[in-house]
């Protein structure tokens, strides 16, 4: 390809990476904004000193220095519940999405069963409908087995069974799945079968091949899914708005509840927060990237 | 099939899938079919689903009643197709020339390059939106830059009225879904054959040339894989909506999602959403059918 | 009866084809390998020589028929519980695991004691000429180094009979020349059957002991590299091994192992067969290209003698192979020796010439 890049084409490309970044780069900024309101910026708050009351609009002064929203982050009960409910949802659901995937994508690559093509195209399902009606979906199901469990077993008031946060991890299990197993998939294909032919004939059973040759091998495929799956999970709003209840709020949620109402810097905190995590996670990938291609 | 059973490598796929399949029945294929009987079925007082069938709801969406025609929710439909359609187009045209600066740049810069265009991508959804509010409200970053600019002039400046507004969503949704796009128009120009250009030239094509009889032509499939996978989320959302567009926005996901929530008739709402998943997947397909699913971006 | 390493009874594998048709890849094919011997397999691509190593192996199950090891037959044993081992055509080395680990994978398979162990892999490496490589990973070593691993692996563990899927294919010309040669000394050596499968004819003349030439799932012929060059049973042998020239015709009278036969062009040739065949019947004469004379050299009164012209003369250096057309049309390939110093060739292009042969160098052949 020619060499000669028309500066026109530069100019263009920066200018949509500006874009990219513009909203990112104010969010970050605002985040050590001294005006409570957060309406126009009032400059970084600079000294250190007692917080000042919860009514003064300007903040001059803070236990954190310019810290001080992310500091107020960290002591929002809300807010740390909301992240240990993302995390436990997307611990819980990224293992057992990655397992039962991994097991769907050794079943379609490498055996042919009754139903196999059925099995196939209902994992492209969630991918080809628009997110909104897998949610309701979920919820048009939750909410009918719900009413026949709570009829069933006379349950009322409290001790009613409803949306909460096991709704939530089953949910995201659902959408992570085919995600996984088409990750896995893909490293399968290039995947020598030699060398669990290798393994046997020299003596390993089925099972033992598995876990000291397959399962070695195609490990970082597997971790790649994983780690989709994760990410997925963290970030989901649609499903998640759907199927959660009290209790298990998770992150973005409730940062979608503060929206509504009033907006403080501590918003922005937590979008900085948020964005350097995402920066870490994806440098991490890869390097594991870079390293499997070696 | 069952002759296949006693197969033990048709035993060994079956077992191994058997979870999976439990998930997508489970939470997919029935949750589906459950949003099709209730499309057919009653609100009751409570808001709960009374099961019967009559096509009252689907009937209410044509916008046929007892006082006539009232497009009130076909005009729904039809502006969140038309936002699909905008969205698609104008991220195309925007993100074309980053795919083709990134696919063009040397090796060692195109690592960095691509991972800056992921970063935004795995930014909370939720958290890039209000990003927005900041900067195009009344008193946000962009009228606040402008203002002050014009006024090193000595230019009065009233502030741009952009929040909320139907362009506040569009510029919304392509911030979204701008990455998506990108991504594999990249993939599609990155493969194209360096030979393929010294070829053109060698018969004789100038560089406008070349563009729009091989770049364009070769780099097709991306686009179309980029179109599938930012139709169909657009043609569904209703955050963007809600958040950008206030209340008076109104696109298919939300009229959905307030079914579901305030108003309370999820017999309603599900036969929206019917209607907004055989619309979408009729698009898809007929889209899929002239161009193909550029499967050949896709898969590597 | 001594049992022999490896037998295989009437074996016949089929499987479904891509569209659904019956395909057989072995039909009833018998074969008998003695112990300690170097045996091959050689044929083209589709013959069925690796589909029958591979039922040796126990990666494949004989449609019918049976394999039996040292005289045990081995029905349905899967591959980890048979007294062999497999050198496989990409090696298939384990990625995520050193040298030292690949080569003592089948020892802890078996339990081996770990001193053992250690002890037995050091030995091995040794014998295959990469001392000290344990510590060394897969992606470091080079197509023959990673060769000898995979050899190395293998032998380790003493099976009754080594089997080798065109372990040599993918070696450039001098490597494998190399790798020919220190295979047949290792296996003199260590004394194990050797099954080697390979569809290059000269490595396959070069290292065994005996040869069997498949085609279409059919042992053709086996025997010793001798007698399948010399010997040939069928044109598919005769034509596959070494180059060999045709004359068609059929046959107008037998005496003993001698046989008439008339050729295109009133031509006759005396030819010699195992058969017993009849009049009438249709049969290819093959001779071997060197076994044809140009010179006047002493041969039997009754041997064959025909006037042709040489059509195109090729200069190779050690010989000079002269393509020479009869009066009936047939074409034959003449290849002289330049034993002389300063030699030039006999015929030039257009010339007459005289093709000389033994009745005992042609051989009537059937199919």
């Amino acid at each position: 390809m020619s060499t000669r890049r028309s500066p026109w084409l530069t100019f263009v490309s920066i200018g949509v990476y500006i874009f990219l970044y513009a909203p990112i780069l104010v969010l970050i900024l605002f985040s050590f904004n001294a005006s409570r309101t957060n309406v126009t910026f009032e400059g970084v708050i600079t000294q250190f000193g007692p917080n000042p009351p919860a009514n003064t609009s300007l903040v001059t002064q803070s236990a954190c220095g310019p810290f001080h929203w992310f500091c107020v982050l960290f002591n929002n009960r809300e807010v740390v519940a909301a992240a240990r409910n993302t995390l436990t949802i997307a611990l819980i659901s990224t293992i057992c999405s990655t397992i039962i995937g991994t097991m769907a994508a050794l079943a379609l690559q490498r055996y042919s069963f009754p139903f196999k093509g059925f099995s196939e195209l209902s994992l492209y399902i969630p991918i080809v409908i628009p997110e909104i009606v897998m949610g309701i979906g979920i919820l048009v199901l939750f909410s009918a087995v719900f009413r026949f469990l709570n009829g069933a077993l006379g349950l009322d008031g409290d001790q009613r069974l409803g949306l909460g946060l096991w709704t939530v991890i089953i949910s995201h299990i659902a959408f992570s799945v085919p995600f996984v197993t088409l990750v896995v998939r893909a490293r399968l294909h290039g995947f020598d079968k030699a060398v669990e032919e290798a393994a046997m004939d020299l003596g390993a059973n089925e099972w033992i091949t598995f876990w000291r040759v397959t399962l070695p091998i195609i490990t970082p495929g597997v971790l790649s899914g994983g780690l989709l799956a994760f990410t997925l999970s963290l970030d989901d709003f649609v499903i998640t708005f759907f199927t959660n209840g009290p209790g298990s709020t998770t992150l973005p949620i409730y940062v979608y509840g503060l929206l509504r109402r009033i907006i403080t810097p501590e918003v922005n905190a937590l979008s900085t927060v948020w964005i350097l995590l995402v920066l870490v996670v994806l440098m991490i990938s890869q390097y594991l990237q870079s390293r499997e291609a070696t | 099939m069952l002759a296949k059973l006693r197969d033990k490598d048709a035993r060994r796929g079956l077992l191994l899938i058997t979870p999976t399949m439990l998930w997508m029945i489970g939470l997919l294929i029935i949750p589906l079919i459950l949003v099709v009987i209730t499309s057919f079925g009653q609100r009751d007082p409570n808001g709960n689903v009374i099961y019967t069938f009559t096509l009252e709801n689907y009937i209410r969406l044509a916008g046929i009643s007892a006082e006539g025609f009232d497009p009130l929710y076909l005009n729904i439909l039809t502006g969140s197709l038309l936002l699909a359609f905008q969205t698609t187009a104008l991220v195309i045209l925007i993100g074309y020339p980053l795919a083709y600066f990134v696919a063009r740049a040397p090796l060692k810069q195109r690592n960095l390059l691509l991972f800056l265009i992921l970063v935004p991508l795995w930014t909370n959804f939720v958290i890039r939106i209000y990003a927005w509010i900041m900067l195009l409200r009344k008193t946000g970053v962009i009228n606040s830059l402008l203002g002050w600019l014009l006024g090193l002039v000595g230019i009065q400046f009233t502030p741009f009225d952009m929040y909320p507004s139907s362009g506040a969503v569009l510029v919304g949704m392509i911030y979204e879904f701008l990455p998506f796009m990108i991504l594999p128009m990249y993939t599609s120009l990155e493969k194209i054959d360096p030979a393929l250009y010294e070829a053109a030239a060698d018969l004789g094509a100038n560089a406008i040339s070349t563009f729009f009889r091989v770049t364009l032509p070769l780099s097709a499939p991306g686009m179309v894989a980029g179109t599938i996978l930012v139709f169909i989320p657009v043609m569904g959302t209703f955050i963007v909506s809600d958040i950008l567009g206030g209340r008076t926005e109104i696109l298919v996901g939300n009229l959905i999602q307030r079914q579901f929530l305030d108003a309370r008739d999820p017999a309603f709402g599900s036969a929206a959403s019917i209607i907004l998943m055989v619309m979408t997947l009729a698009v898809t397909i007929f889209y899929a059918r002239r161009f193909g699913f550029g499967d050949e971006v896709i898969a590597p | 009866m001594p049992e022999f390493a490896v037998e295989l009874r009437n074996v016949s594998k089929r499987f479904p084809g891509p569209s659904g048709e019956i395909v057989t890849a072995v039909n009833n094919v018998n074969m008998q390998i003695k112990d300690g011997e170097f045996f091959s397999m050689l044929g083209p691509s589709g013959c069925g020589k690796t589909t029958s190593l591979r039922m040796i192996a126990g990666f494949e199950l004989p449609t019918d028929g049976d394999v039996l090891i040292h005289g045990k037959p081995m029905g349905q044993t899967p591959p980890y519980q048979r007294p062999v081992n497999t050198v496989f055509q990409n090696y298939a080395l384990f990625p995520h695991m050193t040298i030292g680990q690949n080569v003592a994978f089948g020892l802890e398979m078996k339990g081996v004691p770990k001193s053992e162990i250690a002890t037995r892999v050091t030995e091995v490496l040794a014998m295959v000429r990469l001392p000290n490589f344990e510590k060394r990973r897969t992606r470091q070593m080079s197509g023959g180094q990673q060769q000898r691993v995979a050899l190395a692996r293998a032998l380790v563990n003493r099976p009754e009979v080594l089997l080798l899927d065109e372990p040599l294919g993918a070696l450039d010309q001098k490597l494998r020349k190399e790798m020919q040669l220190e295979l047949k000394t290792l296996q003199r050596e260590v004394g194990i059957t050797f099954v080697f499968v390979t569809h290059d004819q000269e490595e396959a003349l070069t290292m065994s002991d005996r040869i069997a030439v498949m085609s279409g799932g059919v042992a053709l012929q086996i025997g010793t590299a001798n007698e399948i060059y010399e010997r040939p049973n069928c044109k598919f042998v005769a034509d596959f091994i070494g180059e060999m020239s045709f004359l068609e015709g059929k046959v107008t009278s037998q005496n003993g192992a001698v046989v008439t036969v008339d050729l295109e062009g009133g031509l006759t040739v005396q030819a010699t067969t195992d058969d017993k065949l009849t009049n009438g019947q249709a049969v290819s004469v093959a001779v071997r290209p060197e076994k044809m004379h140009l010179k006047d050299i002493s041969l039997p009164a009754d041997a064959n003698r025909f006037i042709g012209h040489v059509e195109n003369v090729v200069y190779i250096g050690t010989d000079t192979h002269y393509a020479v057309k009869l009066k009936g049309g047939q074409k034959l390939r003449v290849r002289e020796q330049n034993d002389h110093p300063g030699s030039q060739p006999l015929a030039q292009q257009g010339d007459e010439v005289t093709v000389r042969f033994a009745a005992s160098a042609a051989r009537a052949l059937t199919e």
